[in-house]
């Protein structure tokens, strides 16, 4: 009896062993050739064999480590989202960063991810856990004394997520007084704290999405790019005021002072932004919310 | 250094200090009184009470703060039981540590013998009066140690309310980070504020024994007309 249930349970772990396996294969983007539908798909990147980065630590110590560790969020829908049931990663920031690798002569498989919450980036950065750093990173002048930033890849607006019967909050000069959420710490407190809204602070977006949901706050505040992301996942019940009322630039944090990385990272955008894999990325991930983007030009400094 | 007065720094770090030291002062006072009242319950005759107070401390001494702190954010609202951030911080956090100030409080009447509680009832007294004049004075005696760790601990959970929408020591510490400034500054200026608040409950514990036998001298000195058969009771307890 004994014998019995050990190998079915032997055989119920190798099924599910399996069963993971084929997920991990059918979830590569491109291969869902079947879908006969018209919805934008992924592309897919060349890796280059023979990437070299002269004089980076960073690069260095990633080939002989023969993996690219890169640093993302995993819960913001199609932007950096990891996706536990299928252990996949996917969205707009995922895709910028597997370009980067894919010229640096890293495939995809060649690349750990490492979720990193938006207060413990620099740390990372500058300790070494990370190579690079691509998760929704405004480029401030701040944060260019602890780390460097390639880019920008996207540029972004702080903009208002609301329920979708509110009309009473058209722009962030009708916040007043009015419970706006955000995350503990984010730099999107400070700019809706003139307009003198109430703040409710949760370590995540989605809390904050979630309080929004119960009616507790009046409105999520963050980049629009995020805020995009929600809407589609909670379709018909938010709408976006529409009115972006700040301009963050979304840059890849590396550590300080690695002009090679930072210029290989720079060419390497620059390079899939002129082929057309960075508006096939943009068009399969945030652009199903509908709106369009524009490639930002690159800041080498 | 100069983080600590650039950009309304100070501010942040001065609001979030004094918004700890409100939290701990409100958990602590709530964790106490009900704390006690558990531990009477956990020793008291009516089984009820007993299954009452045991159940109290299982369930939230055996769950990490975080999630009640979960539980009582994002469940309870949506049983149409709102609260402020800051009352559910007070809350979450005086009935977690009401659990651990109960059973340290047991642990002390257990201390007590059991002669103490016969002889008391030998002269009338009821399960109040003995549990509140012979036993608790004698108990809190020897749980002073144990009690200040619990309370100690107090002021460090209290961080947890940070990430809960409470503008405390930990929230002006993620501000700070996501501004960009060196973590190690950071640390040092929010700890800080943490290590003096926790060290003072801990000089409060070391000297409570003394402040107490004054107290009681006061209160003799003030009633030495009446001499009070009770006031002698808690004094000779001490």
């Amino acid at each position: 009896m004994r014998t019995r249930h050990i190998i079915a349970a032997t055989l119920c772990v190798v099924a599910l062993t399996a069963t993971t396996a084929a997920c991990g294969k059918s979830g590569t983007p491109g291969d869902s050739a079947a879908g006969a539908s018209a919805a934008p798909k992924l592309p897919t990147y060349q890796v280059k064999a023979d990437a070299k980065v002269e004089g980076s630590k960073t690069f260095d110590a990633a080939k002989s480590r023969g993996k690219l560790i890169i640093g993302a969020k995993a819960d913001q829908p199609f932007l950096g989202f990891e996706d536990l049931s299928t252990n996949t990663r996917n969205g707009f920031d995922i895709e910028i960063a597997k370009m980067i690798a894919a010229d640096l002569g890293f495939s995809a498989d060649k690349i750990e991810w490492k979720t990193i919450a938006s207060a413990n980036r620099e740390t990372e950065i500058k300790g070494g856990g990370i190579d690079y750093y691509v998760g929704t990173y405004s480029i401030t002048d701040t944060r260019k004394t602890s780390v460097s930033f390639a880019g920008p890849y996207y540029i972004a607006g702080q903009d208002l997520l609301v329920n979708k019967d509110n009309t009473e909050i058209t722009g962030p000069e009708s916040v007043k007084g009015k419970n706006v959420c955000t995350v503990t710490g984010s730099t999107s407190i400070k700019q809706i704290e003139p307009y003198g809204a109430k703040i409710t602070q949760y370590e995540t977006y989605s809390q904050c999405v979630d309080k929004l949901l119960t009616k507790e706050v009046d409105a999520v505040t963050t980049d629009d790019s995020i805020l995009k992301g929600y809407a589609a996942k909670n379709a018909g019940k938010f709408k976006l005021v529409g009115k972006p009322f700040t301009k963050e630039n979304y840059g890849v944090g590396l550590g300080k002072d690695d002009k090679a990385l930072r210029d290989a990272i720079s060419d390497a955008l620059k390079a899939h932004e002129d082929n057309g894999d960075w508006k096939k990325a943009y068009d399969a991930t945030l652009g199903l919310s509908g709106s369009p983007a524009e490639i930002p030009a690159l800041n080498r400094y | 250094m100069d983080i600590l007065f650039e950009h309304g720094n100070f501010a942040l770090l001065r609001d979030g200090f004094l918004q700890t030291v409100e939290l701990s002062a409100l958990a602590a006072l709530l964790a106490l009184l009900l704390g006690t009242l558990l531990a009477a319950f956990r020793v008291s005759p009516v089984p009820v009470l007993r299954a009452f107070g045991a159940v109290w401390v299982t369930v939230f001494r055996n769950t990490p703060l975080t999630l009640l702190f979960l539980a009582a954010v994002f469940t309870l609202p949506r049983l149409d039981v709102r609260f402020s951030p800051f009352t559910f911080a007070v809350l979450a956090l005086g009935f977690y540590t009401a659990a651990f100030v109960c059973e340290v409080l047991r642990s002390g009447i257990n201390t007590v013998p059991l002669g103490q509680a016969e002889a008391a009832r030998s002269l009338g007294m009821t399960f109040g009066q003995t549990l509140r004049l012979v036993i608790l004075p004698q108990a809190a005696k020897t749980v002073m140690g144990p009690m200040s760790s619990v309370f100690i601990a107090l002021p460090r959970n209290s961080a947890i309310a940070g990430a809960f929408s409470v503008a405390e020591l930990f929230q002006a510490q993620a501000s700070l980070t996501d501004l960009g400034y060196p973590i190690v500054l950071i640390f040092f200026w929010v700890a800080l504020p943490y290590l003096a608040i926790s060290a003072s409950v801990g000089v409060l514990f070391h000297y409570l024994p003394q402040i107490a036998l004054a107290a009681g001298r006061l209160v003799r000195g003030l009633s030495e007309r009446g001499t009070p058969v009770r006031t002698e009771t808690v004094e000779a307890n001490q």
